[in-house]
């Protein structure tokens, strides 16, 4: 587990062992903000920074904190860095807290940050730890940025609508539409529609990693030959 | 004395809690101000929409009073926040509720003119269906705008409906209980200005008045 590389740590984080693409992990939020990606970026972001700040702590803190109270810990740790995370959202991104709204408290129960902290940051150092939190959170970004813009692009023919919540005024210029003629499919904005696309992501998931599979065997089995000519 | 494992990871235990409070308690102190004034700010900004700035001079914000009457405007405690120029009435702005939205409650924001107009109705928040009912938004569509500048003498009570119960006002495809509601709520908000128009602008005057004397109770009480 220790001689685990930062390579490896990364292509897990992104890709392998993405929290919410193989793990299932997080759904919650997941499903439910994923409406625009502005908002799963949001969402992204603010669960992003608590599992950093959390797998850097517990990784700092493991030879300190005894077996048997180790998950409240970990519980009291994570709970302070969402309540912080939350309080400075209300305070300098007040529209996007508005519209988040119950998401951000709701970071607290992510399986996905205690999950990490529990499996990966409770045993490796510091820089591991920090490199895991962040390629763990930016895999779980991309994938609820990914459903987001898929949702919103399908049900209302926007892309970024809100930009200028996160990036400021100028950045309505992002904000990419079809017109107000585009009749979207409403179904894609609904609930059903997040378990839909995220439906339609795994399976996507699941494909392109077959064909690499078979590829790789594929080559595997061309190379054989001439070996052993 | 040797400590049994309980007590040190109790008190382990007690110190990370400790931290965590404090680190929470850091945070709070830094972006309070500021989450404060972003409140105010987004209440004015919508005030402001229905009662432009420059018609008033008073502080819209904190000239408020909270009034009751649960048939006409929904819940028991409604805010009534106050315009006035120079002292007098110019719009009392209504946070009414619209009970029987297609999902729930629909709340708004219901400006009446010192008139009996309406200066203009915002929803504040509601739970209708994406892509039907929402249309009631601001942002959405203009249909919450057709309100501006009517009253009870226009169109008449038994007008205040939407087109298909025979009255004036457009409901949308697919989702007539949405705006049914709304309307409803609008004209019982206007009636209940018309009744109590009288004492309500005088209500602040009288309020800091019952807080002074509440407060002075509750000290007397302390000792």
């Amino acid at each position: 587990m220790s001689d685990i590389t930062y390579r490896q740590l990364i292509r897990d984080g992104l890709w392998n062992n993405n929290a919410a693409l193989v793990a299932l992990l997080g759904l919650c939020p997941l499903l439910a903000v994923t409406n625009t990606a502005i908002n799963g970026l949001g969402l992204g972001i603010a669960t992003t920074v608590v599992l950093v700040l959390s797998n850097i702590t517990v990784s700092l803190i493991r030879n300190i904190v005894r077996n048997e109270i180790r998950l409240p810990v970990f519980v009291l740790v994570i709970a302070s860095f969402v309540t912080a995370v939350e309080l400075s959202m209300n305070a300098w991104f007040f529209e996007l807290y508005k519209i988040l709204g119950i998401f951000i408290p709701l970071i607290v129960t992510n399986c996905a940050i205690i999950g990490r902290a529990e499996a990966f940051a409770s045993k490796n150092n510091l820089v591991k730890s920090t490199v895991d939190g962040l390629a763990m959170g930016i895999g779980f970004t991309l994938v609820l940025v990914a459903l987001g813009a898929m949702r919103e692009f399908i049900g209302m023919g926007t892309l970024f609508t809100q930009a200028h919540l996160m990036f400021g005024e100028a950045a309505r210029g992002l904000t990419f539409s079809m017109g107000d003629n585009f009749q979207g499919a409403l179904l894609a904005i609904l609930p059903p529609g997040a378990f839909i696309a995220l439906g339609l992501m795994l399976a996507m998931k699941n494909w392109i990693d077959q064909r690499n599979e078979e590829r790789a065997k594929q080559a595997a089995l061309e190379e054989e030959p001439e070996a052993a000519a | 004395m040797i400590k049994h494992p309980i007590t040190i990871a109790g008190l382990l235990l007690a110190m990370f809690a400790v931290v965590g409070v404090g680190l929470v308690a850091v945070t709070h102190q830094a972006t309070k101000d500021q989450i404060a004034e972003n409140e105010r700010m987004a209440l004015l900004n919508s005030l402001n929409a229905l009662v432009p700035a420059s018609s008033i001079d008073n502080d819209i914000v904190n000239d408020k009073t909270v009034v009751s009457d649960i048939d006409k405007l929904g819940t028991k405690e409604t805010t009534v926040y106050f315009g006035r120029k120079a002292e007098s009435p110019v719009a009392a702005v209504f946070t009414s509720i619209a009970p029987d939205g297609y999902s729930g409650q629909i709340k708004l924001l219901v400006a009446v003119l010192a008139d009996g107009s309406l200066g203009g109705v915002r929803v504040v928040a509601h739970k209708e269906t994406p892509g039907l009912g929402d249309k009631i938004e601001v942002e959405k569509g203009d249909w919450i705008h057709s309100f501006q500048g009517k009253s009870l003498k226009d169109p008449k009570p038994a007008k205040w409906k939407v087109k298909r119960d025979g009255g004036i006002f457009d409901q949308f495809s697919g989702a007539t209980i949405t705006p049914r509601a709304i309307v409803k709520a609008v004209k019982n908000t206007l009636l209940y200005y018309d009744e109590n128009k009288k004492s309500l602008f005088l209500a602040k005057k009288q309020a800091p008045a019952k807080e002074q004397m509440a407060e002075a109770a509750k000290t007397e009480s302390g000792k």
